[in-house]
């Protein structure tokens, strides 16, 4: 019962403080460069207008593909914050983003599938690192479920802390910042890399932004998952993360593709697999 | 509520301009003047657009180009001519390849005169198109159809479109 209701309020709070993150970075990220940046609800007033606009879509099947990434991305965390298992929102949530890459794929563009095509290396470099992040919860709490695992005694970052360096890493994918924005980022919106939103339009991209503020809440979700021993450290653990990954954002360039896919799965196989077999042989002792 | 004005995305393209204008738009981008603080973002997309700027004057090649963009924007939608080439031709008016100012082949809303047009009357601009976006909301909500077809292209002269 307190299960469900943990997911409710997910469903009903999670784009109120997605939309506010966004919006709080976006003024950080406008200081960082000088400038004074919008309000901290301008994404709230950039999905009302989206909303507002009329729906042009390519084709019929694009809207049933925005539609199930919404939904799935909507239903991972829900899992997530169910207490559900966590494979199962790893899998849930790949599900949503292969959904976006169709509804990019749907339109005869060449810049959309260029979008959909790096979203597909994008996927690939994380996805590795996220599975293991799950197993490496498992092994060290000998369960996948986010209840047992959110109830374990002691700090999982102490556990593994090579799993939570490598899970920062691909943060970086996930939240769309430099130097990994190789699909689409929220800033060059003249270039390339705008890709995989190139055909959606309106309400269509509303749905999108809103989609992706589940999916980065799910994201500081997990790594509230690392330290939910303690809840003030938790906290503190999102803020200073969020802090780090805009600090990235700003300082660095966009790499190549080749270099995001290869040092995301050199990192998962070093901090996270390495980790997991310490923890693992050291376990067996 | 209408977030229709608080969050205008506008679309940039250079219709045979002399850069000058196209750098001043640019320098509204900058710390300086910061038009991202009005949600202004300038997208490099037609379809994310809400607002069609356009400097320079329209040839016979770029025409189409121009209408192609307009064509690709969901409604409500916006225009607005910067600089004085593509208000009304300029000193280019004559040229034998010039067709003339944006108005010869899509419905111009706003028209900001300069050369270069200055970053301050840019932003006039802009938020002078704002005002029109919302009256062209509340025509769309309440069932009015599209404007008419361009002129150039289709060999009329606009209705309803102020001169």
């Amino acid at each position: 019962m307190i299960s469900l209701l943990w997911a409710v309020v997910y469903i009903l709070l999670a784009p109120v403080i997605g939309g506010l993150v966004a919006g709080i970075d976006r003024k950080v990220t406008a200081h960082m460069q000088g400038r004074v940046g919008p309000s901290i609800f301008q994404p709230f007033y950039d999905v009302g207008k989206l909303f507002e606009k009329e729906g042009a879509v390519v084709n019929e099947t694009q809207r049933f593909y925005v539609i199930s990434y919404f939904v799935f991305a909507i239903f991972a965390g829900a899992l997530f914050f169910a207490g559900g298992n966590l494979l199962l929102v790893v899998f849930a949530l790949t599900l949503a983003e292969v959904f976006l890459v169709l509804g990019a794929y749907t339109a005869n563009s060449p810049y959309s599938h260029i979008g959909a095509e790096r979203e597909l290396i994008q996927i690939m470099a994380y996805e590795p690192m996220l599975l293991l992040a799950a197993v490496g919860m498992y092994v060290a709490t000998n369960s996948f479920n986010v209840s047992d695992i959110a109830g374990f005694p002691t700090l999982l970052v102490l556990l593994l802390p090579g799993v939570f360096l490598g899970f920062v890493y691909i943060l970086t994918i996930k939240l769309r910042k430099s130097p990994f924005d190789i699909s689409t980022s929220h800033h060059a919106h003249q270039e390339i890399v705008k890709g995989v939103m190139t055909e959606f339009s309106g309400p269509n991209l509303g749905f999108i932004e809103v989609a992706h503020w589940y999916e980065v809440i799910l994201m500081l979700g997990f790594v509230f998952l690392f330290f939910a021993a303690s809840w003030i450290l938790g906290i503190i653990a999102i803020i200073i993360v969020y802090l780090l990954e805009l600090a990235i954002d700003n300082t660095n360039a966009r790499v190549k593709w080749q270099l995001a896919m290869k040092s995301s799965w050199a990192v998962a196989l070093i901090l996270g697999a390495g980790n997991i077999a310490i923890l693992y042989f050291l376990g067996r002792i | 509520m209408v977030y229709l004005k608080k969050s205008p995305w506008i679309i940039h393209y250079d219709a045979s301009s002399c850069n000058g204008c196209d750098i001043e738009i640019l320098a509204c981008l900058t710390p300086m003047y910061d038009v991202e603080r009005f949600g202004i973002i300038n997208t490099g997309n037609p379809k994310h657009a809400d607002i069609f700027v356009v400097t320079g004057t329209v040839n016979e090649q770029n025409k189409y180009v121009i209408k192609n963009i307009y064509d690709q924007m969901p409604d409500p939608k916006v225009v607005v001519a910067i600089g004085i080439c593509a208000t009304s031709g300029g000193i280019f008016r004559e040229c034998y390849n010039v067709a003339g100012g944006i108005d010869t082949t899509i419905p111009v809303d706003v028209y900001v005169p300069g050369c270069a047009a200055l970053p301050e009357s840019i932003i006039d601009g802009i938020v002078k198109a704002l005002g029109i976006l919302e009256e062209k909301r509340t025509a769309m909500m309440s069932g009015v159809p599209r404007e008419q077809p361009a002129p150039a292209v289709t060999g009329e002269k606009p209705v309803g479109v102020q001169q």
